[in-house]
């Protein structure tokens, strides 16, 4: 037994007994010299608190309940902090969704009285949420609700004609919501049109040899100039058609301000079905992928969601019809416009639970390989500009491409390419106990995360989950380009020796002479003239 | 996640998706209560659900005393009648690596793989096939062991393990705080540890034996393979699997409360380097 402190010399008539323990006690009483507690005042306290709060089996937490000493003894001092940092997220994120629950107070009662009258165009979302938790898919009833007053806030602050809350897609970092919105005629802010144009007309003077007359530079000819023409790029579809028909505000949760999420162009699509990444979830996180992505998070998360809008947005046989009104058809191009069916009555569940899917259809349409709804035709574009001699040449090259087709609008479910061995579709119904009641519910297997349900004449489609397509086999990465080959040697470019000095001498005076017997000439020929 | 306050429990991971219906609901009260009864479990949790392509399973396991040994796992297709899965040996895990694609929903589906082989030498090589069979069942149950053996999680401190090995939930768990939930190194593999022995022994010397017998999942491969998130400001952490994808865990800091559930297709996403 070592002894930390100096005791005192205890008496001679104390007893060896009585040394003993006053030895044990001092041992007990030493201080830690890391902690600065010591074994006697600890073990006091556990004791005390043992008696005190008389928990069960104490002997198995005889362990912790020590440790819990030791621990509240030494960090008495930092709580301050901690507490302090604890809940500033928590709460900072719960007064922005507090702006959620709050009407817009400014304009008084009336105006809210006014709105209450006049058709919203938010969509019954409780309802939509009711049937998809019967569905056992969706989120929870809370997170709805939220969901639900962000679309509202986006309603009051944009003039929407359609709203939906297209789904939720997971990031790595953060979430992003999507809503679905369609523009009222005509209402369109145009501001943020102008900017991709701009850019696109930036990056057509770039090219060479596709514009006459924007080119000023000065073409130098040492180098050979490049026969590489870069193939055009595909233009994108205006607002309202095509793949852009529909416009996107996505927000990281619900009550944060919802950002517009640009249009859609074909390069971007048919570069996103090349890559397969996982969403950050910050909007202008670069997407670093082979081929390289033309453009950041946002461009790839529109992407994805025109893909998936375009995969797996379904509605049962006979809810939109063709407009019968409309009959011009051009050629080769199919219908683009539908309007609801107001004599829809509803399929019995039974039936549109059928497995041979025959009862649903899709109600988006198909993107082509090209990356775009309608077929655009590039060689067309290169008969109307070029005049020069230089582009006959290519108006030889391509055959008329053949136009790509795809799978018409309202085609039903039944035409759908299966997945690895499997439909591509997956119907159930939501409760097998109780049929009478139950709702149609639809998986899609190609965008695992897509879900439609249908009840009577309700129907909707919602997508949660990564974003990502379903494919049996791995992924691999396209191959690099093959190696651009070497500018074929000839004799203009092949490297020669250069010529010696005694060549050169030689030459300059074979040079010389030449000179000399050419002015000889000369004279000779004046002196004739002269003479003449 | 555990069957007491099952409808409770599933609203946590509600933000990833994971919902129940109510039918659902009602119907795996009752019938986890009857397999906890029935077969002596310490303890029954809801491992999750596997869907398939013309139905799903549900997944329930029962646990005794000592949480690594002894697991046993059962499936049902209504939430009512639950069957036994065999315990996957190694031959049988290795098999199922080779069936590719869903699950059908129908437990006696056989998987077919077929393999050419050539047997014998030069111009007398002949192609042999060889088939090996793989029933659902038995690539189920492989699936879910190697699920549990690659994600599953639970926050440092929830269990311990005493002089005598076995594993036991620690009843003075308090829950991560906010900082500490923050953080990868704060949560462990629930398996037998696999990486201890490469930590270097200044780590070792900070360890604690009787909590830090378990793998953190900081130093999984590849980096970023766990999405870290927090709901409800700092109310509530979720971490997904990226590599499972479906594979939610849950943990409200400063509480007791987190558990971890599994909802997706039963396939590794084999891709993800390229992903991240």
């Amino acid at each position: 037994m070592s002894e930390g402190e100096a005791t005192p010399v205890p008496d001679a008539g104390v007893t060896g007994k009585e040394k003993e323990f006053l030895k044990a006690k001092s041992y007990l009483l030493t201080a830690s010299t890391n902690t600065g507690i010591n074994l006697y005042d600890h073990l006091s306290r556990v004791l005390g608190k043992i008696l005190d709060e008389r928990p069960d089996n104490v002997v198995d937490i005889f362990e912790d309940i020590s440790k819990d000493s030791k621990r509240t003894k030494f960090t008495s001092d930092a709580n301050t902090v901690q507490d302090k940092v604890d809940r500033s997220t928590e709460v900072a994120l719960a007064q922005v969704q507090r702006k959620l629950f709050t009407k817009g107070s400014d304009d008084g009662d009336d105006d809210v009285a006014q709105d209450d009258e006049v058709e919203t165009p938010l969509p019954n979302l409780m309802e939509l949420c009711f049937f998809f938790e019967q569905a056992g898919i969706g989120l929870n009833r809370e997170e709805m609700i939220r969901v639900w007053l962000a679309l509202k806030s986006l309603v009051d602050n944009h003039p929407l004609q359609h709203v939906r809350f297209w789904g939720k897609i997971f990031g790595t970092e953060q979430n992003y919501y999507v809503a679905e919105v369609e523009y009222r005629e005509g209402d369109e802010e145009e501001e943020e049109e102008e900017e991709p144009e701009e850019v696109q007309e930036d990056e057509a003077a770039e090219k060479e040899g596709d514009e006459e007359g924007e080119e000023e530079e000065i073409e130098e000819d040492d180098t050979p100039k490049p026969d590489f023409k870069p193939p055009p790029t595909v233009p994108k579809e205006d607002n309202r058609t095509g793949a852009n028909k529909k416009t996107y505000f996505v927000c990281n949760d619900p009550g944060k301000p919802w950002v517009k999420l640009p249009l859609v162009q074909p390069n971007q699509i048919t570069s996103a079905r090349m890559i397969k990444k996982f969403l950050t979830g910050r909007l202008d996180a670069p997407v670093v992928s082979y081929p390289p992505f033309p453009g950041n998070e946002s461009n790839y998360l529109r992407a994805q969601i025109a893909r998936i809008s375009a995969g797996t947005h379904i509605s049962p046989l006979g809810f939109y019809q063709f407009d019968e009104e409309e009959e011009e058809e051009e050629e080769g191009e199919g219908r683009d416009h539908f309007v609801e069916n107001i004599d829809f009555e509803g399929i019995p569940v039974r039936e549109l639970a059928d497995p041979s899917l025959g009862n649903w259809v899709h109600h988006v349409q198909h993107i082509l390989p090209q990356g775009r709804c309608s077929w655009w035709n590039p060689v067309q574009k290169n008969e109307d500009d070029f005049e020069d001699e230089e582009e006959e040449e290519e108006r030889e090259e391509p055959d008329e491409p053949t136009p790509e087709e795809g799978p018409a609008l309202l085609a039903p479910l039944t035409e759908d390419e299966e997945v690895g061995n499997m439909p591509a579709w997956t119907p159930a119904l939501s409760s097998a106990l109780i049929p009478q009641y139950s709702i149609a519910v639809i998986h899609s297997n190609l965008w695992p995360g897509a879900h439609a349900f249908a009840f009577e004449k309700k129907f909707e489609n919602v997508y949660i989950g990564y974003g990502q397509k379903y494919k049996s086999e791995n992924y691999s990465p396209p191959a690099p380009p093959p190696i651009q080959e070497e500018f074929p040697s000839g004799p203009e470019i092949t490297e020669t020796e250069d010529p010696t000095p005694e060549e050169e001498a030689a030459l300059r005076a074979a040079q010389q002479e030449a000179a000399d017997a050419a002015e000889e000439m000369e004279e000779a020929e004046e002196e004739e003239d002269e003479d003449d | 996640m555990e069957c007491e306050g099952l409808h409770l429990n599933i609203d946590y991971a509600g933000s990833s998706g994971i919902i129940l219906s109510p039918e659902q609901k009602a119907a795996l009260q009752t019938s986890l209560v009857i397999l906890q009864n029935e077969n002596k479990f310490n303890r029954v949790y809801l491992w999750g659900k596997i869907l398939g392509v013309k139905d799903d399973y549900f997944i329930a396991q029962g646990a005794y005393k000592d949480e690594f040994a002894g697991r046993k796992t059962f499936y049902s297709k209504d939430c009512i009648h639950w069957g036994l899965l065999p315990p996957a040996t190694a031959e049988m895990k290795k098999k199922s690596a080779l069936a590719k694609g869903r699950f059908t929903g129908d437990p006696s589906y056989e998987f077919e793989h077929v393999e050419t082989k050539k047997v014998g030498e030069g111009d007398d090589a002949v192609d042999e096939e060889e088939t090996t069979i793989i029933k659902e069942e038995d690539r189920l149950s492989s699936v879910i062991s190697e699920i549990d053996e690659d994600v599953r999680i639970v926050p440092r401190g929830a269990f311990v393990q005493v002089p005598t090995a076995e594993v036991v939930k620690n009843r003075s768990f308090e829950g991560l705080s906010v900082q500490e939930a923050a953080k990868l190194c704060n949560y462990m593999h629930f398996r037998e540890a696999k990486r201890l022995d490469l930590k270097t022994l200044l780590q070792r010397a900070n360890m604690d034996k009787a909590i830090d017998f378990m793998d953190s999942i900081e130093d999984d491969v590849p980096r970023g393979s766990w999405s870290l998130q927090f709901e409800r400001g700092s109310g509530l952490l979720t971490l997904r699997s990226l590599q499972w994808p479906g594979y939610v865990f849950y943990h409200v800091p400063a509480t007791q409360k987190y558990g971890s559930v599994y909802f997706g297709t039963g396939e590794k996403n084999q891709d993800l380097p390229f992903m991240l």
